[in-house]
């Protein structure tokens, strides 16, 4: 794996391992058990340059890569998910950065590279997480402002934010149902406009998640994102780049729990020989690291696609984001299952990850939604490398 | 400040096929930790007193170590691309010839290496520059031309010494809480010199013969009822002298 990073990647990784390694053992367990956001952490990891390192120079951010971004976010899960997730404070600001604005980079962009201001992304709704195009959010034009009403479910930074990119329904009657969406910012203190903390969530359990509702919300018609009616697409676009980070969100979680185990089964004495002696013991570790390594590869390999050519590929990205998330399941479960009743006792770190892993296959997109852009991307339905564009010699 | 590559103290360590030479196949190398506590004391220096930092590390890989250095904050680099093995007479020399032509006050180096553990390349040095020395410093104040330093001894007593400038100090660890690497000091790297600079040396002074393994002692088994044990373990305790 080493032979794809370059020097300077390679010396990122390791200054985040540094951090992690040393920061956030202090705060793992607490934020965990009382569900409360690292402030001082993410404050810290901000003046080091590691929040919104994707966000270019002109916008007061790092202007480094996707990878380089993606290597900080695997190394942070690696260690703990829940306080990786304050790599996620800027999440939202893609949704800027690709459709916004220049007015809108400048403004927005640079409190969030400082780690000075929190931004949250809402798409999601009671009734429509995995369709989006269901969002019943409605944003109504009236003079030079929009109206917006609504409710937005499962809100990663809900309660904390400072930015809100809120996906809504400008059309009620398109000719398509994906048709007539849009996106817009919204900021904190905006009339209308209310939070509230979801708790006993569980896994991740030190970012915040909220409801957030928006009552006669009046935004200036300038805090559109991009194209009227193009929030679909916009939307998609988002996830085909977020999703790339996900996928390391698996790898740094499966590599955590894989290191915990080995260095148990290294030590655990059972019927007189170590448990890393038992064969068994050796074709769950081999099987383990081998799995990892193949979702590293994914990861890495939709990342650089993404760095390379200036954009995600989606069928790529999907298989990056479905394999890590599966296999760091897998992982996890086998890592616990080495600890025995110890790893079923909440006071062990392994115990956390077995809770925190379930996050990775369900939010922005589901397993079966991750498989189904897989699917389209073969069959050709989103532009991919994944068709087979030649006819196979025997056919 | 002399900064070593060195081995991780994690490694397992194997032995060459030749029976004299480690096998580094899988190790992993670092920054050595006393030599990460001697960086962040001379960029403290820098930022209190000015001047220059200059990290100089001896070793064919030793780039990354030198460019973490420079990420930290320091100025520029000068390696010297050459493996001197466990040899610390040969390293020092290519240090000494090195920065031949360098101006500096002080020269800071950790007290040891992490690897190899020889307490040998900073005193060597300063001898072979006939520079005064104080050895596992815990503590560096700049004076008017001197600097006032407090040096470890066992039993957790203290000296303080004061040396003129220009002079050579071994830093101990814990002397300070050495800075993380941020982005931006990565990126600030990107345009910092590394210069590599040849030096030919003599003959190595120090020859290895054979490494091995030393042999495993067993636990000893003190045997009888309790009174008995407990005499036993008084006089071991008492002939090791830890009583
Ligand atoms: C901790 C947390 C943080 C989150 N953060 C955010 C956030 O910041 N912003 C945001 O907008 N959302 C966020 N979400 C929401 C998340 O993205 C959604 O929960 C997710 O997209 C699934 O939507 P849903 O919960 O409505 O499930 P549903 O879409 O109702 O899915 C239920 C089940 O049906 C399956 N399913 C759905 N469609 C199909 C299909 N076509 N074929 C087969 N199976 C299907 C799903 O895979 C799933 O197993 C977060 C969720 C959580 C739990």
């Amino acid at each position: 794996m080493d032979f794809l990073l370059t020097e300077e990647q390679k010396a990122i990784k390791e200054a985040a391992r540094e951090f992690a390694e040393k920061e956030f053992p202090k705060y793992a367990e607490e934020c965990d058990r009382e569900e409360k956001f690292p402030f001082e952490l993410w404050k810290k990891a901000a003046e080091l340059g590691f929040i919104g390192m994707y966000i270019p120079e002109e916008y007061g951010g790092q202007g480094l890569g996707i990878l380089d971004f993606c290597l900080v976010v695997e190394e942070f899960w690696r260690v703990d998910a829940g306080l990786g997730m304050i790599l996620s404070t800027t999440f939202g600001s893609e949704m800027i950065m690709l459709f916004g604005t220049e007015k809108q980079k400048k403004k927005y962009l640079p409190p969030l590279a400082r780690g000075e201001k929190i931004c949250c992304a809402c798409f999601t709704e009671p009734q429509a997480g995995s369709d989006i195009a269901a969002v019943r959010t409605r944003a109504v034009k009236d003079g030079d402002e929009y109206v917006i009403n609504g409710t937005k479910m499962f809100i990663t930074n809900g309660s904390i934010a400072d930015y809100y990119i809120v996906l809504a329904r400008t059309n009620p009657n398109p000719p398509k149902r994906h048709e007539g969406l849009s996106v817009f910012i919204v900021e904190k203190g905006t009339p209308g406009l209310e939070a509230r903390k979801l708790t006993n969530k569980l896994g991740i359990r030190a970012s915040d998640t909220a409801e957030v509702v928006f009552k006669d919300v009046r935004v200036p018609e300038e805090n559109l994102i991009g194209k009227e009616g193009d929030g679909f697409r916009q939307a998609m676009e988002f996830f085909n780049l977020t999703r790339i980070h996900v996928a390391f969100q698996a790898v740094g979680l499966a590599q955590g729990a894989f290191e915990l185990a080995l260095e148990y089964a290294k030590n655990r004495e059972v019927f007189e020989k170590k448990l890393v002696d038992f064969q068994m013991t050796r074709e769950k570790l081999a099987k383990m690291r081998t799995e990892i390594e193949a979702a590293r590869l994914l990861a890495i390999q939709a990342a650089l696609v993404a760095d390379k050519t200036g954009s995600p590929d989606p069928g790529l990205t999907a298989m990056a984001k479905y394999y890590a998330a599966k296999i760091a399941q897998r992982v996890v479960y086998e890592a616990q299952q080495l600890y025995g009743g110890y790893g079923f006792m909440g006071d062990q770190a392994i115990s956390r990850m077995y809770r925190d892993v379930r996050i990775l296959e369900i939010y922005e997109g589901t397993r079966e939604i991750e498989l189904e852009v897989i699917a389209r991307s073969i069959l050709g339905r989103v532009p991919s490398r994944l068709k087979i564009l030649r006819r196979h010699p025997l056919m | 400040m002399l900064v070593k590559h060195a081995a991780s103290t994690e490694a397992e360590i194997r032995i060459g096929t030749d029976g004299k030479s480690l096998d580094t196949r899988g190790l992993e190398f670092e920054i050595n930790d006393w030599d990460r506590y001697a960086v962040e004391e001379a960029l403290r220096i820098k930022e209190a007193h000015g001047g220059e930092v200059v990290v100089v590390g001896v070793g064919i890989d030793c780039d990354p170590t030198l460019r973490k250095c420079l990420a930290m904050g320091a100025d520029r680099a000068i390696k010297v691309p050459i493996d001197t093995g466990m040899d610390p007479y040969l390293t020092a020399k290519a240090i000494k010839e090195a920065i031949k032509g360098e101006k500096f006050d002080l020269i800071l180096a950790g007290v040891m290496s992490q690897d190899l553990n020889y307490s040998l390349v900073g005193v060597l040095l300063a001898a072979m520059l006939d520079l005064p020395f104080a050895t596992a410093v815990t503590s560096v104040k700049i004076e008017d031309g001197k600097v006032r330093v407090l040096r470890e001894l066992e039993g957790g007593y203290q000296e303080e010494d004061v040396l003129p400038l220009p002079c050579l100090l071994t830093v101990q660890s814990g002397i300070n809480e050495p800075r993380y690497v941020s982005i931006m000091g990565i990126k600030r790297a990107r345009t910092k010199e590394l210069r590599e600079v040849k030096v030919t040396l003599g003959e190595p002074t120090l020859v290895v013969e054979r490494i091995y393994h030393p042999p495993i002692k067993k636990a000893e088994m003190l045997e009888g009822d309790a009174p008995k044990i407990v005499d036993q373990l008084i006089e071991i305790l008492k002939s090791r002298g830890l009583i």
